[in-house]
């Protein structure tokens, strides 16, 4: 439940080239809650997410240090597979990045590339994934409509439903509503608090609003250093750091 | 008092703008004129032979009377070999060079390399054909041989087109499905090579019809001035369009009266060719209609 550890951030470092990203980084992520990373642009949250489900690997000149550790296992230890690893971390981007295809395909993708079950189970998968994403009622006359045609809310909560529907147990959102409008955002907001029931959810974001309307626990970057972590609630009323609290009174942004 | 406000500047910004959209537009619609003309003198002349006979008889009387099929045939034939070739080794190069070449010293020369091989003259391609596919392979002055020869005429195009093409798929695509836990492979199979299709097959038609046209590299490694029969192997000597022209147009020794046939020939061979483009043009508008998300 609710305070026991899901993910364990230990002594992360990473670098692009000469450019040291992340010093020495290290927090926990309770389970079935929502953690936001916060900072100012710039500071390495997003890079910090990519390493959770190994997205920074993509990136070649990435060197990274340290140990996430998810379920008694380091993420980079050569035993994990990559492959698994993503389809148990979900994530979701920062601009919804539907594919040209269905709606129905959209969802269905994931199921289809690990081969979870026939058509009728996949069927079932993407309808329950579209429920819980909060998106059935809207689509469910239209599957076979291209992706595109959905507006930009719709098609950011398709991306979450494709996420959930490889049956992650970590869902990461990288600022998932900097692309959205005040109305959309509040939903998936709404959204993103229900899910926790099921998930782990690690969202970042820049906003420091957002991050007290969703989440449980915070962790606060700054210039690829962690100024602190905790509870929102201490975080936000109580700021042990210099840096959280000139953050909070908008010092910089 | 400026120059753009003053009494008077308006009518003169006005006229400046006139005379600029002339200078742009009449070397435009000189050049289409010029297409135009090109395409009607062509047609006038040589609808008058164009017939079913013509398309389906070989040459006779001395090339002054029957058609073209053997050149039809042998064109259809090697333009093939060129594409069987030059498609699977194109396409495989292109998506390599898009998605797996690191980008380093050795593959940003290997970009410019194809980008300059696509310049070479082709009669040094036909001199190379000879070299390696005639002689030094053994394949003689044959189908198989023209048809490689042509085959690495079309590769720096296809190469260059298929990459361009995969290139233009965003991002956004693989990493989403990367991130959904597919390999890399299954990325650009199942989100990237879809989507790039139509642009690959658009390079590869635009290269059927630069390689039905081509002379020089067919000239030393199989084309043939006349045969009796039509190509009954890929090491058969075969007649081909553009061929057949150059001979009708220069080296008859009844220019005067096989001019006709000539005309015909050359009308033949440009619709073949616009066939293509016009094939390539249609998938291109068919894509920006559908590729919604190039906004």
């Amino acid at each position: 439940m609710s305070g026991e550890t899901r993910i364990a951030i230990e002594n992360l470092n990473l670098h692009f080239g000469a450019n040291h990203v992340l010093r020495d980084v290290g927090f926990n992520i309770p389970a079935n809650a929502v953690t936001a990373i916060m900072g100012p642009s710039g500071c390495g949250k997003s890079t910090l997410l990519r390493c959770i489900n190994r997205m920074n690997d993509l990136i070649l000149s990435a060197r990274i240090t340290g140990r996430i550790v998810i379920d008694g296992e380091n993420v980079y230890s050569p035993r994990v597979d990559v492959i698994d690893l993503r389809r148990r971390v979900g994530m979701v981007f920062q601009k919804p990045n539907p594919f040209p295809k269905s709606i129905f395909e959209n969802v269905a993708f994931g199921l289809r590339i690990h081969r979870l079950g026939d058509s009728g189970e996949i069927r079932a998968r993407v309808e329950k994934a579209l429920v819980q994403a909060n998106l059935w009622e809207e689509v469910k006359d239209r599957l076979q409509d291209n992706a595109f045609s959905l507006s930009g809310g719709q098609q950011q909560r398709l991306c979450l439903a494709r996420a959930i529907a490889v049956g992650p147990e970590i869902v990461l959102l990288d600022e998932p509503a900097s692309a959205l409008d005040p109305h959309s955002t509040a939903k998936l907001e709404e959204l993103i608090v229900e899910l926790k029931r099921e998930y782990t959810i690690v969202i970042v974001t820049h906003n420091m609003q957002q991050a007290a309307r969703v989440s449980d626990h915070c962790a606060f970057l700054m210039l690829g250093e962690l100024a602190e972590w905790g509870k929102t609630e201490q975080v936000f009323t109580k700021p042990k750091d210099k840096r959280t609290e000139d953050f909070l009174m908008g010092k910089f942004g | 008092m400026n120059r753009a406000t003053g009494p008077g500047a308006i009518p003169r910004r006005r006229f400046g703008s006139s005379i600029g959209f002339a200078v742009l537009a009449v070397p435009l619609f000189a050049f289409i004129a010029f297409v135009l003309l090109l395409v009607g003198y062509l047609v006038a002349n040589g609808i008058g032979v164009l017939s079913w006979e013509f398309l389906s008889k070989p040459p006779t009387a001395g090339m002054t009377e029957g058609g073209i099929l053997p050149c039809i045939i042998g064109t259809v034939l090697v333009t093939f070999v060129s594409l069987a070739f030059s498609v699977p080794v194109g396409v495989f190069s292109g998506i390599y060079l898009a998605e797996y070449a690191p980008n380093n010293l050795l593959t940003r020369a290997i970009r410019s390399s194809v980008r300059s091989l696509a310049g070479v003259p082709s009669i040094v391609y036909g001199l190379f054909g000879v070299a390696l596919f005639v002689n030094a392979m053994n394949l003689g002055m044959s189908v198989l041989a023209s048809g490689l020869t042509l085959g690495l005429v079309n590769l720096p195009w296809i190469i260059a087109t298929c990459e361009e093409a995969i290139s233009a798929i965003p991002s956004s695509f693989r990493e989403g499905a990367l991130a959904l836990g597919s390999t890399k492979w299954e990325a650009i199979r199942r989100n990237v090579l879809p989507y790039a299709f139509p642009g690959i097959l658009t390079g590869v038609l635009l290269a059927v019809a630069r390689t039905a046209g081509e002379t020089a590299p067919i000239l030393f490694t199989g084309v043939t001035y006349y045969t009796r029969q039509l190509p009954n192997s890929l090491l058969s000597r075969f007649m081909a369009l553009p061929y057949h022209l150059f001979t009708l147009a220069t080296q008859h020794d009844k220019i005067a009266e096989v001019r006709p046939v000539a005309f015909g020939t050359a009308l033949v061979l440009v619709l073949f060719v616009l066939l293509f483009d016009a094939l390539a043009f249609v998938i291109r508008m068919r894509v920006a209609r559908t590729n919604t998300w190039q906004v």
